[in-house]
């Protein structure tokens, strides 16, 4: 029972990597760029996932692990002629790095005040790259230049080479989730989340798993950050606005917290909803609005945490 | 058996701003024993277990627990030191099933590396504690669903997966019926042959049956200790306590 | 001019911007303390007040002060009766849930952006001054409007203190805030109680963001440094304390309008960003603090 438990997951995770593998020799030009990007931001909302979904973490401020890779790789490729290789490199040492700092001291607050503190933390990182305009060239951002984008000799700039990079990425932040949410340590987080307290008073280092689980989270937004820039060419501070915030917790709300495709669901989702009403409107933040209220209101355990409780219980 | 001491307290103190919640307390707990910690209500007593589990930093004074000075450890430390806390308001994991809830509590102590257990070991290790609390049959129930009863159970069984040197259980049978704290007396006894139990208790009944020795607190004080005979007849503790 | 008038000037800057900030903290401060929520869509109300208080001026057109009046009475009502619809739909929904309700509010705050977008358009407008009188110093001279804001603050941070100390609704409030189980026992109705408080709180931010859109035009992002600073002050000032977060206004208020006006402000921001999560993490009751339990 339990070993068919576990690869019934295994094989929808194959699956649904699978599917989107199969999907770009099918997919027209536009929507072929589109879930590219969807499947690089999904990785950031397994990220946020990790720490939110698993741990219970509310944090307001992971746009700076985002901005951190996304940076890290930026600057360095407009400053030192670093290519994607080292780029993404730099990317999770940056995230994770941003994370253990953030975490040492945020993680000594929890809840209402946790959700304040790292808001605080990431405005100051969002201010930080306008007080470095010179070199960031804030709002406006910067190019990376098509020359660099390039990982082992293919270019990135190349839209199929781009799409298995993101792919790529996208199915090894699916095999982290999967592995952490299997894992004995992913228990021990879940026991957090569900009673901090008692956890303690079995004998685990509370804040220590909560560092863990924050740094995880951390490298993989990192490396989602870094991807971003080199598959798309652009950085800019807006990625590490509150917005950039608010987006990884509408995704993964959206497609269930705490299940592993639910934030690749959830990103999917809210992209194509954003796209589609920005055809009418330039109030497309509107339906973001809604959506949150909605949400929290009728579906705190969105779609894939609904479709685990009232169909399909074995769904990791 | 000679008498080897577990677990010993020196002038441990604990003040709240203006109330000297525990005062100087110089308590001795021997291996293998039963004992009962009673009192009037707001005598210190849990507190004084608080300071014991860590959960709480004492004002002043040391523990000492098998030889080891533990005042400045951790509660997590202390746990895996060997002092287990059961809690006096039921707290488990309640949207995880039973056998989930024990895994957790054993799965630390089988864990080698970063791996964890083997997945068998911990299912066998996890299923014959809840066969010790009697849960056995309801191990796929999810906890929050259980009776008060069964939670009661399940609480002791967490403790039971530490493997503990000491068990401190606080005012376990709060809300049960007679008849579950009949089977909770014999639990706590089969229990005391691998663990020393520590109880707080205000059944007089479940005190007098079980305790080996008993130590009295009275406003942050021990005010008597020994067999529960000699407690009976304490003419202080009478005062203090019964009569009240 | 000379450094002293220099200073002068800073000073009477910051001591405008405390008086507006002091009304929109305390709002967002009555809130924290009475229901225990954070309401991100704090500084979404302050853009709807000003918002709302330029469209009645537009409409109305009976001079400048007369339209400054009515929109000093209109918009915060109807700010109000916007907080009470999201609060009966929303919020309570919620059961107060603090986590669940900072994402609810943070949905509150794009929706109501949003409809001010589609509604009132991109363009900054300013809503004319109720008067045009100007003080002259010997140094430089002042409009005599920002004097009359800061006495206006002071006059309704005055009213607020008598009506939550010397009344039977604040008795209420702060019974609620106190306990709101022993409340509930003692026959408060503690559900109509934070539908009030979180008007009230929302209805404060908009007399601000009234009293400023003479000297500041009105704007539908212009919520968002009025947000941020009120989190700051009520964080120094001691979550829920009234008198505390009153007090940290005026500092954080003066300090800010002198900083900005010797410092680049990107540089100061950062550090007072970095400053109040730290002293969150060191001192989680704020710097004031004196919260019971």
């Amino acid at each position: 029972m339990r070993s068919l438990r576990v690869n019934k997951a295994v094989t929808l995770h194959l699956g649904a990597i699978g599917v989107l593998f199969a999907l770009q020799f099918v997919l027209p030009d536009y929507h072929h760029v589109n879930l590219a990007r969807v499947m690089v931001l999904a990785g950031f909302a397994m990220a946020y996932n990790i720490s939110f979904g698993y741990t219970g973490l509310l944090s307001l401020g992971h746009a700076m692990f985002f901005a951190a890779g996304l940076y890290a790789a930026g600057l360095m490729a407009r400053f030192a002629g670093v290519g994607a290789e080292g780029g993404l490199i730099l990317g999770v040492i940056a995230g994770l790095a941003m994370a253990v700092a953030v975490g040492l001291l945020a993680l000594r607050t929890t809840g209402v005040s946790f959700m304040i503190v790292t808001l605080m933390f990431a405005q100051a990182a969002f201010l930080t790259i306008f007080y470095f305009g010179e070199y960031t060239r804030g709002d406006e951002g910067f190019i990376i230049p098509s020359g660099l984008r390039t990982l082992f000799g293919f270019s990135l700039v190349e839209p199929a080479t781009r799409y298995l990079v993101a792919l790529s990425l996208f199915a090894l932040c699916v095999a982290v989730s999967h592995g952490i949410a299997r894992s004995s340590v992913g228990r021990v987080l879940a026991a957090i989340r569900e009673n901090e307290e008692r956890t303690r008073m079995l004998g685990y280092n509370v804040f220590l798993y909560k560092l863990a689980a924050l740094a995880i989270s951390g490298a993989m937004s990192g490396a989602a950050g870094a991807a971003y820039g080199f598959l798309f060419g652009y950085v800019g501070a807006t990625f590490a606005s509150i917005q950039y915030s608010i987006f990884p917790l509408l995704w993964v709300l959206m497609g269930g917290a705490a299940t592993v495709l639910g934030p690749f669901a959830g990103t999917l989702l809210m992209f194509y909803l954003v796209d589609i009403s920005s055809a009418y409107t330039s109030a497309n933040m509107l339906i973001v609005g809604l959506a949150l209220i909605g949400l929290i209101l009728f579906f705190p355990k969105g779609i894939l945490g609904t479709i685990r409780e009232r169909a399909a219980p074995w769904l990791p | 058996m000679a008498a080897v001491t577990l677990l010993s307290t020196l002038n441990l103190s604990k003040r709240f701003g203006g109330l000297q919640a525990v005062d100087g307390v110089d308590f001795t707990f021997l291996e293998g024993e039963i004992r009962a910690l009673i009192g009037p209500n707001g005598a210190g007593k849990t507190t004084f277990v608080n300071l014991l589990s860590g959960r709480i930093p004492p004002t002043e004074g040391r523990i000492v627990f098998a030889g080891e000075d533990v005042t400045r450890l951790p509660a997590h430390a202390r746990v895996n030191r060997g002092i287990a806390y059961t809690f006096q308001i039921t707290s488990i994991f309640a949207a995880m099933s039973a056998l989930e809830n024990v895994k957790l509590s054993a799965q630390r102590r089988l864990s080698k590396g970063v791996f964890g257990p083997d997945p068998e070991l911990l299912e066998r290790v996890a299923m014959s504690a809840l066969e010790r609390v009697g849960l056995a049959d309801r191990h796929g129930e999810i906890a929050g669903n259980l009776s008060y009863g069964h939670q009661r159970l399940l609480e002791v069984a967490l403790g039971l997966g530490l493997e503990p040197k000491l068990l401190i259980l606080d005012e376990p049978t709060q809300g049960l019926t007679d008849q579950e704290i009949g089977v909770f007396v014999d639990l706590v006894r089969e229990i005391a042959r691998q663990a020393s139990v520590l109880l707080i208790e205000h059944n007089m009944d479940v005190v007098m049956g079980l305790a080996d020795s008993i130590t009295v607190l009275d406003r942050g004080r021990i005010l008597a200790q020994g067999a529960p005979d000699e407690i009976r007849r304490d003419e202080a503790v009478r005062r203090a306590y019964l009569g009240a | 001019m000379d450094f002293g008038p220099y200073l002068l000037l800073a000073t009477l800057e910051g001591a405008v911007g405390a008086a507006v900030l002091a009304l929109t903290a305390l709002g967002l401060a009555l809130v924290f303390g009475v229901m225990r929520i954070v309401n991100v869509a704090h500084g979404a109300f302050f853009m709807l007040g000003a918002i709302i208080a330029w469209w009645v001026a537009d409409r109305l057109g009976v001079g400048s002060a007369l339209n400054f009046l009515a929109a000093l009475i209109i918009a915060p009502l109807a700010v109000g009766a916007v907080a009470v619809v999201a609060e009966r739909s929303v919020l309570r929904r919620l059961n107060y849930n603090p986590e669940s309700t900072i994402v609810a509010t943070i949905g509150l705050l794009y929706v109501i952006e949003q409809v001010a977008l589609m509604t009132y358009g991109p363009d900054a407008r300013p809503v004319v001054a109720p008067w045009d009188f100007r003080i002259q110093l010997p140094w430089f001279g002042y409009s005599g409007y920002k004097i009359l804001v800061i006495g206006a603050s002071i006059a309704i941070l005055l009213a607020v203190w008598w009506g939550l100390t010397r009344t039977r609704i604040g008795l209420m409030m702060r019974a609620t805030q106190f306990d709101s189980e022993t409340a509930r026992a003692f026959a408060i109705p503690v559900d109509l109680v934070y539908g009030g408080v979180f008007a009230f709180g929302a209805m404060l931010a908009a007399v601000g963001a009234v009293l400023v859109v003479p000297i500041q035009q009105a704007h539908y992002l212009m919520g968002t440094d009025p947000l941020l600073l009120s989190f700051i002050v009520v964080i120094v000032g001691g979550l829920g304390s009234l008198r505390g977060t009153v007090l940290a206004a005026v500092i954080i208020g003066l300090s800010d309008g002198i900083i900005s006006v010797f410092f680049t402000p990107t540089l100061a921001k950062i550090i007072a960003t970095l400053a109040v999560a730290t002293i969150l993490i060191v001192r989680p009751r704020g710097l004031f603090g004196t919260r019971p339990t």
